[in-house]
């Protein structure tokens, strides 16, 4: 049995849980889930402005404190914190442990950056089709920030195979950073379907953190113990595919069936079809019980053979935004809101501004969930104590959501009564990064694992 | 009132989902999945009966303006929901103060369902 902790959930997860993973019980493996989709962009301008940067420097300095640990129990890291530059990712923790004196390998997995192939794939046909909408890449080429593959378990696994204790990756899927120790343990083989199925399965419970172990969890949330102190998931792997998730002793939270449904079921498609690059798992072969204290047993997974493609994930430019807010309070605050929503607008409509996108929302009134049954009764609207009118305009003119956002914060003064909530000032003009998903046939791209270590000083 | 009916209206109440059910949700794009799982096992054949595709898009009116989709776990008792067109554009397009859906999960536990009295 081998121990996979998850110690991030995305990049902005708590700073303390992958130290707490490191030092409050035994685990054999600590994964980290850096990427979002659009932290590919925003790595790829960090990176053009500086050929060092471009990757997540949380995690360097999270290893800083940890690599003592690390060493000492034979922790091994496998993090996807190398965004869109692994090399300089690696330098750093490099660098870092020659500063403090301690020799370690470190394996980097790249090759997942196309944005410097996009045209040539273009040009030979590779059309790199939006999954949604069908249309082709070209419609959107010249606005294209990054462009990256999405490689699977396998070359993490390879990097693992060739002595790393540290692998950071480029876009790597969340679910094969788990995976891949468990191929690199248990010598599981590419075909075989059913345990890569469960090694998977077990990646997507255990990657957004703490929610299978009580965070955001429905069932009798109140009662959920020491939630300050909550306890990030780990994976006891078993090479026949079984696994139990758990956290550390001592820790809060709760790992119940109940908080493991609610993660399995998160971001789920086609539950028979949950497509990775590794395999095709199907949720409908799950058994699940509870085989002690905060410990959900696993077993019974199925899979089937793995696509012939991996997925794309292109940001490109999509225009500007702009959101703001002003809060009406009681008595009539939604009407009041409502009020202000209107005169906002014909004073836009006054002034000629056009906008691709325009939407009000009324927070404390319906804002988020926005069902006809979530709305006010007549007999609660009036007496709501306070409504914020929430507006935000979307267009490809700079000019014209700058301008809006200077319309706003008259309201205060020249707008229905009793108001406040424009004390920060008038708000920010966004550029908007939008998502590509797409698909490329596996043999156009080859991941590349390289190992470095540094010299003891 | 025929004897159907009769029967129907006094053992059946009316009653909401969240009494029986939990759930999470999340996003794919433009599109919000909402997994719903009865609180014990002899609640899923009421999901099954009671929270039908065509109900969710009636119930998500104004908010889901494409299809909805209904996929069934009954290993763990569950059901999930695909809501598409749901997000404002979805992601960084959306103008949304929930962009990612993330309320959706609780904003379905608002359904009335009819179930056996006692139940």
């Amino acid at each position: 049995m081998i121990r996979i902790a998850n110690g991030q959930g995305f990049w902005g997860d708590s700073l303390e849980a992958p130290v707490e993973q490191v030092r409050r019980g035994p685990i054999d493996y600590l994964t980290l889930d850096y990427l979002a989709e659009i932290t590919m962009s925003i790595l790829q301008k960090q990176r053009s402005r500086d050929p060092r940067a471009g990757y997540a420097r949380d995690f360097v300095e999270m290893i800083g404190r940890v690599l003592p640990d690390l060493v000492e129990r034979g922790v091994r890291v496998v993090a996807n914190a190398g965004g869109v530059n692994p090399a300089a990712c690696r330098d750093a923790v490099l660098e870092i442990a020659r500063k403090q004196g301690i020799e370690i390998k470190v394996a980097t997995v790249a090759g997942d950056d196309i944005l410097p192939r996009l045209d040539d794939f273009l040009a030979r046909g590779v059309e790199l089709k939006n999954m949604e909408t069908g249309e082709p890449l070209s419609a959107i080429r010249e606005r294209v920030q990054s462009a990256n593959v999405y490689f699977g378990a396998f070359p993490v696994a390879e990097a693992l195979d060739r002595g790393a204790q540290i692998v950071i990756t480029g876009r790597v899927t969340d679910t094969g950073l788990a995976l891949a120790p468990m191929i690199h343990e248990f010598d599981w083989q590419r075909d075989d379907w059913d345990r890569l199925a469960a090694g998977t399965i077990a990646g997507h419970t255990v990657e957004c953190g703490a929610q299978c172990t009580g965070g955001n969890c429905q069932v009798d949330w109140e009662t959920i113990p020491n939630m300050a102190d909550i306890g990030y998931p780990i994976i006891e792997a078993e090479p026949d595919g079984t696994f139990c998730i758990t956290k550390h002793a001592g820790t809060g939270g709760r790992v119940t069936v109940a908080s493991v449904k609610e993660q399995l079921l998160y971001e789920m498609g086609d539950p028979r079809e949950y497509i990775t690059p590794d395999c095709v798992a199907d949720f409908t072969s799950i058994h699940l019980e509870r085989c002690g204290p905060d410990r959900v047993r696993f077993s019974g997974i199925r899979g089937r053979e793995a696509t012939p493609f991996y997925k794309v994930s292109v940001s490109y430019a999509a225009g500007y935004k702009a959101i703001g807010g002003l809060v009406y309070a009681w008595p009539d605050a939604y009407k009041k809101a409502r009020a202000a929503d209107r005169i906002l607008r014909e004073r836009l409509e006054r002034i000629g501004l056009k906008f691709d996108a325009m939407r009000t929302e009324f927070v404390g009134a319906n804002a988020c969930q926005g069902i006809p049954s979530a709305e006010p009764s007549a007999e609660v609207a009036p007496e709501l104590a306070e409504v914020m009118m929430r507006m935000g305009v979307r267009s490809n003119d700079r000019a014209a959501v700058e301008r809006f956002t200077k319309e706003l914060a008259p309201l205060a003064l020249n707008g229905p009564p009793v108001v406040t909530g424009f004390g920060s000032g008038r708000p920010k003009v966004e550029e908007i990064v939008a998502y590509w998903p797409a698909l490329i046939p596996k043999s156009e791209v080859v991941p590349e694992v390289k190992l470095a270590v540094n010299e003891r000083q | 009132m025929n004897v159907d009916v009769w029967l129907f209206k006094t053992f059946m109440a009316k009653r909401k989902l969240v009494e029986i059910a939990h759930a999470r949700s999340g996003d794919k794009g433009d599109t919000s999945n909402v997994g719903i799982i009865a609180r014990r096992p002899e609640y899923y054949p009421i999901l099954v009966r009671e929270v039908t595709a065509e109900r969710v898009k009636e119930h998500f009116k104004g908010v889901c303006l494409g299809e909805v989709e209904r996929f069934e776990l009954p290993n763990l008792g569950a059901l999930n929901f695909l809501l598409h067109e749901a997000l404002d554009g979805g992601g960084t397009l959306a103008l949304k103060a929930d962009p990612q859906g993330k309320t959706y999960s609780s904003a379905l536990l608002r359904m009335e369902i009819e179930m056996e009295n006692g139940a």
